[in-house]
C-alpha cells in the first residue's frame, strides 16, 4: 500500500512537471502580453522597463527555470493584470467553484440514484421509459444552452431567480459560502441545476444498468425467497452491490464537474476559478493560466488517488498496484 | 458528408427492405432488421438524415444568404419570429441584431457544426486507429508508451484540454479541428487496442502469420476489419461529443471566428439580447443543436445494442 502510494506520488509529480512545461511552451506561444498590458501611449523606455519588471526580457528557458524555482516554494508568479500572486488569486476563487461543484454533485446523486433504481426495476413500465427518455435528453442538451434557457425562463420571464453572482455569503471557517442564506440559495439554484443535469443523466444510466443486472443475480432471488420485504431487498442487497461502480464514477466525475464549471460560471457570472480562467485567457494573463492548470491538475491527481483507495476499501476483490504478492 | 460511419446506417431508410425479415438473411440485412426494431432509433435516424440534408443543402434551401451583406437590411434587426420584413418576406424564426434571418443562419450554422464535428472525428479516428493497432500488435514498450499517454490524457476532462489548446492556438476552423482531434484520438486508440488484443489471439491471425504475410498486411487487412464494430459505436457517440464541444468552445468565444458562425456562436451572439426578452436569437439555434445531438445519440444507442455480441439473440 505504502509502496503503491509512493509510486503514485512519483508519477503524479512527473505529470505535473510535464504539464507545466507543455503549458508553459503553449502559453509562451500565445503572444506578447506587453501589447495588452502597457498603455498604448507609453514610449519605448516605458515598454522596456515594464518588460523587464515582468521578467519577459529573459529567454524562454530562463523564464521556465524561474517559474520552476518559484513553484517549488509555492510561488507561481504574479498576475500581470491584478499584480497579486496568481496562486492566491486562484485559491481565493476556488471555494466558489468547489461549492458549486459540490451542490451540483449532491443534486445529481440524490436524484440520479433513486431514479435509476426505479428505471432499472421497471425498465418496461411507462415510468421507467420516461426516466430513460429524460436521461437521453439530459445527455443531448448542450450545458451552456440549458443555462441560457434557465435564465430566460426563471430570470427574464418569471423573475424568480437572479441570473448572476453568488448573492449573500456567510463565513464558514473563514470561507465564504452561499448555500446558508436564502439569497445565496436563490443564486446557486440555477447554476447548480445547470451543472448537475449531465451528471444526473449519467448516474441514472449507470444505476439503471447496474440494477438490471443485479436483480437477475442469485443472491437477490435468495433474499426474495427468504421472504425479505421488497424495500430491504432493494435498499440493502441490490443497492450495496451496485454502489461500487457508482462511487468510482462519482469520484472520477468530480474532476469533470469542476472543469465544466468553467462554462456554467461564465454564463451565470459565478465568481469562481472557471470565470477567472476565461478572463485570464482573454487578457493573456500567463501566470494565472499556468497557475490555474497546475492547481486543477493537482486537484485531479488527489481526487483520482482518493477514489482508487476508496475503491479498494469498498471492494475487497480489488488489489492496488496489481502486485499483491508482497503480502 | 461521405463519412462511412454516418452513411452506413442510412441504408435502411434510403431503401425499402423487402424480405429483410425471414428468409435467408445476410449479415447486412440482419443488421438492418435489428436496427429497425427500435422505433425511437428509426426516428433518430430519420431526423439525422434530414439534418444532414439540411446542412448539405443549406445554400440551396435557405431563404437568404445570411452572410451576403447586400441581402441584409438593418431595419429588419431583432424582429420577433413570424414578423414580416419591409419587402414582405416572413422571418419564421425572427432575425438577429444584424437583421439576418435566423432560419437561414441556423441552416448555415448547422453546416459548419456538422462539418467540424465529422471532419475532426474522421481524422481522430484514423490517428487513434493506427496508434491503437500498433500498440496492440507490437506490445512491449510501444504498447506501454502509447497507453500511458492515452491514460494521462483521458484523466483530464476533454473541455479543459481543448480550452487550453485553443487559448494557445487562437481562433479558426483549422485550429478547432486540431483541438477536437487532440481531444478525441485517445478514445479510439483505447477502444481499438482493447478489441485488437482480443482479436490478435485468434486463429485467423495465426493463420496469416503462418502464411508469412507482411506485418502491415496482417494489421490492416486482417486485424483492422475485425476491430471495427466497437469503433463504429464510439465514433458515432464522438461525433455528437465533438459537435457539442465545438459549440461550447465557440460559445465561450474560443472556437470559431465570427466569420464562420457555427450554432454555438449563434447562441453566444444571442446571449446579450436574452435579458431584454429577445429569446429567439439564442433559443432556436440551441434547438437545432439539441436535435442534432439527440438524433446522433439515438442512433448510437441502437448501434451499441446491435453490435454488442453479449446481447445477441
Amino acid at each position: 500500500m505504502l509502496a503503491y502510494a509512493i509510486r503514485r506520488l512519483g508519477q503524479s509529480l512527473f505529470v505535473l512537471v510535464l504539464m507545466s512545461f507543455l503549458v508553459f511552451i503553449g502559453v509562451f506561444a500565445i503572444g506578447d502580453p506587453i501589447e495588452l498590458l502597457v498603455n498604448p501611449q507609453a514610449d519605448e523606455v516605458e515598454r522596456i522597463r515594464a518588460t523587464a519588471a515582468l521578467g519577459l526580457d529573459k529567454t524562454f528557458l530562463e523564464q521556465y527555470w524561474v517559474f520552476l524555482k518559484g513553484a517549488a516554494s509555492g510561488d507561481l508568479g504574479k498576475s500581470f493584470v491584478y499584480n497579486v500572486p496568481a496562486l492566491s488569486l486562484i485559491l481565493q476563487k476556488l471555494p466558489a467553484t468547489i461549492e458549486l461543484a459540490f451542490v451540483a454533485m449532491v443534486m445529481a446523486i440524490f436524484l440520479g440514484i433513486p431514479l435509476g433504481l426505479v428505471a432499472g426495476l421497471k425498465p418496461d413500465s411507462l415510468v421507467g421509459r420516461g426516466i430513460m427518455a429524460g436521461s437521453i435528453l439530459g445527455f443531448s442538451l448542450p450545458t451552456f444552452w440549458v443555462g441560457l434557457v434557465l435564465i430566460m425562463v426563471f430570470s427574464v420571464n418569471l423573475g424568480w431567480l437572479p441570473s448572476n453572482g453568488r448573492g449573500e455569503t456567510t463565513l464558514v471557517a473563514g470561507i465564504p459560502v452561499s448555500f446558508l442564506t436564502l439569497d445565496g440559495l436563490a443564486h446557486i439554484a440555477m447554476p447548480a441545476v445547470n451543472l448537475a443535469l449531465f451528471k444526473l443523466s449519467l448516474l441514472i444510466r449507470l444505476t439503471r444498468a447496474g440494477t438490471r443486472e443485479a436483480v437477475l443475480q442469485d443472491y437477490v432471488k435468495f433474499a426474495r425467497a427468504k421472504g425479505l420485504t421488497q424495500g430491504r431487498v432493494i435498499g440493502v442487497h441490490v443497492l450495496k452491490n451496485i454502489l461500487i461502480p457508482i462511487v468510482t464514477v462519482i469520484g472520477l466525475e468530480l474532476g469533470s464537474v469542476i472543469a465544466f464549471a468553467i462554462v456554467t460560471e461564465s454564463i451565470f457570472a459565478w465568481p469562481g476559478t472557471g470565470k477567472l480562467l476565461i478572463d485570464s485567457i482573454n487578457q493573456l494573463d500567463r501566470p494565472v493560466i499556468v497557475a490555474y492548470l497546475l492547481v486543477i491538475v493537482t486537484l485531479f491527481i488527489v481526487i483520482n488517488f482518493v477514489v482508487d483507495v476508496l475503491y479498494s476499501m469498498l471492494d475487497p476483490r480489488v488489489r492496488l498496484g496489481g502486485a499483491a504478492a508482497a503480502h | 458528408m461521405s463519412d462511412p460511419i454516418l452513411s452506413a446506417p442510412a441504408g435502411p431508410l434510403a431503401e425499402t427492405t423487402p424480405g429483410a425479415k425471414g428468409g435467408v438473411a445476410g449479415p447486412w440485412s440482419r443488421f438492418r432488421a435489428d436496427f429497425a426494431e427500435s422505433r425511437l432509433a428509426l426516428f433518430g435516424l430519420a431526423l439525422l438524415v434530414v439534418i444532414l440534408l439540411v446542412g448539405l443543402l443549406a445554400p440551396v434551401i435557405s431563404p437568404q444568404n445570411p452572410y451576403d451583406l447586400a441581402q441584409l437590411d438593418i431595419m429588419d434587426s431583432k424582429l420577433a419570429p413570424g414578423e414580416r420584413s419591409a419587402d414582405g418576406s416572413t422571418y419564421w424564426l425572427g432575425t438577429d441584431d444584424q437583421g439576418r434571418d435566423m432560419l437561414s443562419g441556423i441552416f448555415y450554422g448547422l453546416r459548419i457544426s456538422l462539418g467540424v464535428g465529422i471532419a475532426s472525428t474522421v481524422f481522430a479516428l484514423a490517428i487513434g486507429l493506427v496508434f491503437g493497432l500498433v500498440a496492440a500488435y507490437f506490445g512491449g514498450w510501444v504498447d506501454t508508451l502509447v497507453m500511458r499517454i492515452v491514460d494521462i490524457q483521458l484523466s483530464f476532462p476533454s473541455i479543459l484540454i481543448a480550452l487550453i489548446l485553443l487559448a494557445v492556438l487562437g481562433q479558426g476552423v483549422d485550429k478547432i479541428v486540431i483541438a477536437l482531434i487532440t481531444v478525441q484520438w485517445a478514445y479510439y486508440a483505447r477502444t481499438v487496442r482493447a478489441s485488437a488484443l482480443v482479436e490478435r489471439q485468434k486463429e485467423y491471425i495465426e493463420a496469416a502469420r503462418v502464411l508469412a504475410l507482411g506485418q502491415a498486411r496482417i494489421v490492416f487487412r486482417h486485424l483492422l476489419p475485425n476491430c471495427l464494430p466497437p469503433l463504429i459505436v464510439v465514433a458515432t457517440v464522438q461525433v455528437a461529443h465533438a459537435i457539442a464541444l465545438e459549440a461550447t468552445l465557440s460559445f465561450l468565444g474560443l472556437g470559431l471566428p465570427i466569420t464562420e458562425p457555427s450554432l454555438g456562436l449563434l447562441i453566444s451572439n444571442g446571449f446579450q439580447y436574452l435579458l431584454s426578452g429577445k429569446y429567439w436569437i439564442s433559443f432556436y439555434p440551441g434547438i437545432a443543436l439539441l436535435l442534432t445531438i439527440m438524433a446522433i445519440n439515438l442512433v448510437a444507442d441502437q448501434l451499441r445494442d446491435i453490435l454488442n455480441p453479449r446481447l445477441r439473440k
